[in-house]
């Protein structure tokens, strides 16, 4: 009784914070309630005893995703009103996004509830014997290997891709080489003078 | 359902646990009140000064006395401050600063909440602590305040990459994210031995994530006045400075657990392990505080530029080649540790 209504206050406060996020007048407030989200939905994968996903939810995305999210979005100028105005205008194409991903969610959870295996990680995870960061290893790093390594490619061109866009070698700066000051000698940089009484260097 | 049935199935099992929380919760309030003491004092001696003396025996109702002055002042909303997140950033800094004491061992099996992930829990929450001065530096409207979270938002991003990856390597020798398992996987040796220059990154990353000096560039006082709680007082700066602190202590719990060994004793025999676990951990939670103080009476603050380059090119490479090797040497003489079921 206790894990249903846990499962019902985490999905209920996870909707109302989903519909807050779309809502909400200020892109700051969106944000938080993106990371209220986010919480309950690793509550709700803590409920279904997958722990180390919750955490990974709450590491990655609350933890690093979100915070660069504010960090931009609180240092945007935002005309709130003039925010607003385009509303009815991007209204259609929202609600088409919205009823496409409906109807995909549909079909999701259709095949799966009408396949027999459902899926390998189902078949894996609720083994009493193995904790389920070690269930998700074996599945990941033997079955699904290949697909991980190409995410992991992905990850790896968008960085570079990022890096390239953003790196500029401008002329005439001076940048502090710490090596360079680091390896610096008494004798090269020092001059020690005796220096005799009213005479100056 | 019998009223007896109820009191067996959630009455009592919820007394329990409540119970248990005040116990961890009402001595930690103490040890924050006394770490203010013990900082000020360490700091008076080091600099020659005899530190807070006056307020009772050797000053020791001091934090009391500051306490109750906190506590009996006017809280002031300011005018353009978005309120309602004003006064949840330091309440959510205060929560959050406590909920990860839950997973943190004390002894064999005193621990409130013995869960698998134990750890990936901790790193969690200690990377939360960043929306508590993101939302306070936001919501009070004021330039000062908006740029000490910045740097903060910034800093504490960069330096949880690094302590990730120390996690990591300590995971790899362990084979496990319980925390009573990692302390028990350091029987033989702590891990402070053999992975000596992750204990080091791992402990100045602490220092940064937890905004102290040398790396307290987040309220530093000589340009930002006061940075993210600049236009907090009474209360609400009460519960920022207690979070601070209990997240002190909670790093260097977390510094003992993975590389102090915990409860452990240093040796096995006779004189040490007649004392008691829980003082075990708590000899090492003063001894990394004290650390923490030391570094704060010794070095002067960075520069915002040379704090980035030390987190991303100089902690990030290293620790992310310490992984490699730890893997390699582990993999290489057939020492991985088997995977404990359970």
């Amino acid at each position: 009784m206790v894990q249903a209504l846990a499962f019902y206050a985490f999905a209920f406060v996870t909707i109302a914070a989903g519909v807050m996020v779309v809502s909400s007048r200020n892109p700051v407030h969106s944000v938080l309630y993106l990371i209220l989200a986010f919480f309950n939905a690793a509550g709700l994968f803590v409920l279904i005893g997958a722990e180390f996903i919750a955490m990974i939810l709450v590491v990655v995305y609350v933890g690093a995703v979100a915070v660069l999210f504010l960090f931009v979005v609180m240092m945007l100028d935002i005309n709130f009103v003039e925010l607003r105005q385009g509303f009815m205008q991007y209204l259609p194409i929202g609600a088409l996004l919205g009823l496409i991903l409906l109807v995909e969610l549909f079909f999701v959870i259709g095949i799966w509830s009408l396949t027999e295996e459902r899926g390998v990680l189902a078949t894996v995870v609720p083994s009493q014997t193995l904790t389920n960061t070690h269930a998700l290893g074996n599945v990941l790093y033997t079955k699904y290997v290949y697909l991980f390594q190409a995410a992991g490619l992905i990850l790896l061109i968008a960085m570079i891709g990022a890096i390239v866009l953003t790196l500029r070698s401008r002329p005439g700066v001076r940048k502090q080489r710490i090596a360079d000051q680091l390896a610096r000698k008494p004798e090269e940089v020092l001059d020690i003078v005796k220096v005799n009484e009213g005479e100056g260097v | 359902m019998e009223f007896s049935e109820i009191l067996n199935v959630y009455l009592l099992p919820t007394a329990i646990i409540v119970a248990q929380i005040f116990a961890i919760i009402v001595p930690l309030l103490i040890a924050v009140a006394y770490l203010t003491y013990f900082e000020r004092k360490v700091i008076a001696s080091i600099q020659l000064r005899k530190g807070p003396n006056v307020v009772g025996p050797f000053g020791l109702f001091q934090p009391l006395a500051d306490g109750a002055k906190l506590f009996i002042k006017e809280t002031i909303l300011p005018a353009g401050a978005n309120k309602i997140l004003f006064a949840m950033a330091p309440m959510l800094t205060f929560i959050l600063s406590l909920i990860a004491w839950a997973v943190i061992p004390f002894d064999v099996g005193m621990v409130l909440s013995d869960i698998n992930v134990g750890i990936l829990y901790l790193f969690a929450i200690s990377s939360l602590g960043v929306y508590g001065v993101i939302m306070a530096g936001w919501a009070s409207n004021s330039k000062y305040a908006f740029l000490g979270a910045l740097r903060s938002a910034a800093q504490m991003v960069s330096y949880e990459v690094s302590i990730g990856f120390v996690i990591i390597t300590v995971l790899l020798c362990v084979g496990s994210l319980n925390l009573s398992a990692i302390v028990e996987a350091q029987k033989t040796i702590w891990f402070a031995i053999p992975l000596l220059p992750m204990f080091v990154i791992f402990f100045v990353s602490a220092l940064a994530e937890t905004n102290r000096a040398p790396f307290d560039l987040p309220e530093g006082e000589s340009e930002l006045v006061a940075g993210y709680f600049v236009e907090y007082s009474s209360m609400t700066f009460a519960l920022f400075f207690l979070g601070e602190y209990a997240n002190m202590i909670l790093m260097s719990g977390m510094t003992a657990v993975l590389f102090l060994g915990g409860w452990l004793p240093p040796i096995d025999i006779a004189p040490f392990n007649w004392i008691p676990g829980p003082i075990w951990f708590f000899l090492k939670i003063s001894l990394i505080l004290f650390c923490f103080l030391w570094v704060r009476a010794t070095f002067p603050r960075y520069r915002y530029d040379q704090l980035m380059r030390l987190g991303w090119k100089v902690f990030l490479p290293f620790s992310l080649a310490w992984v490699v090797i730890t893997a390699g040497v582990l993999v290489a003489f057939d020492i991985v540790p088997t995977p404990l079921s359970g």
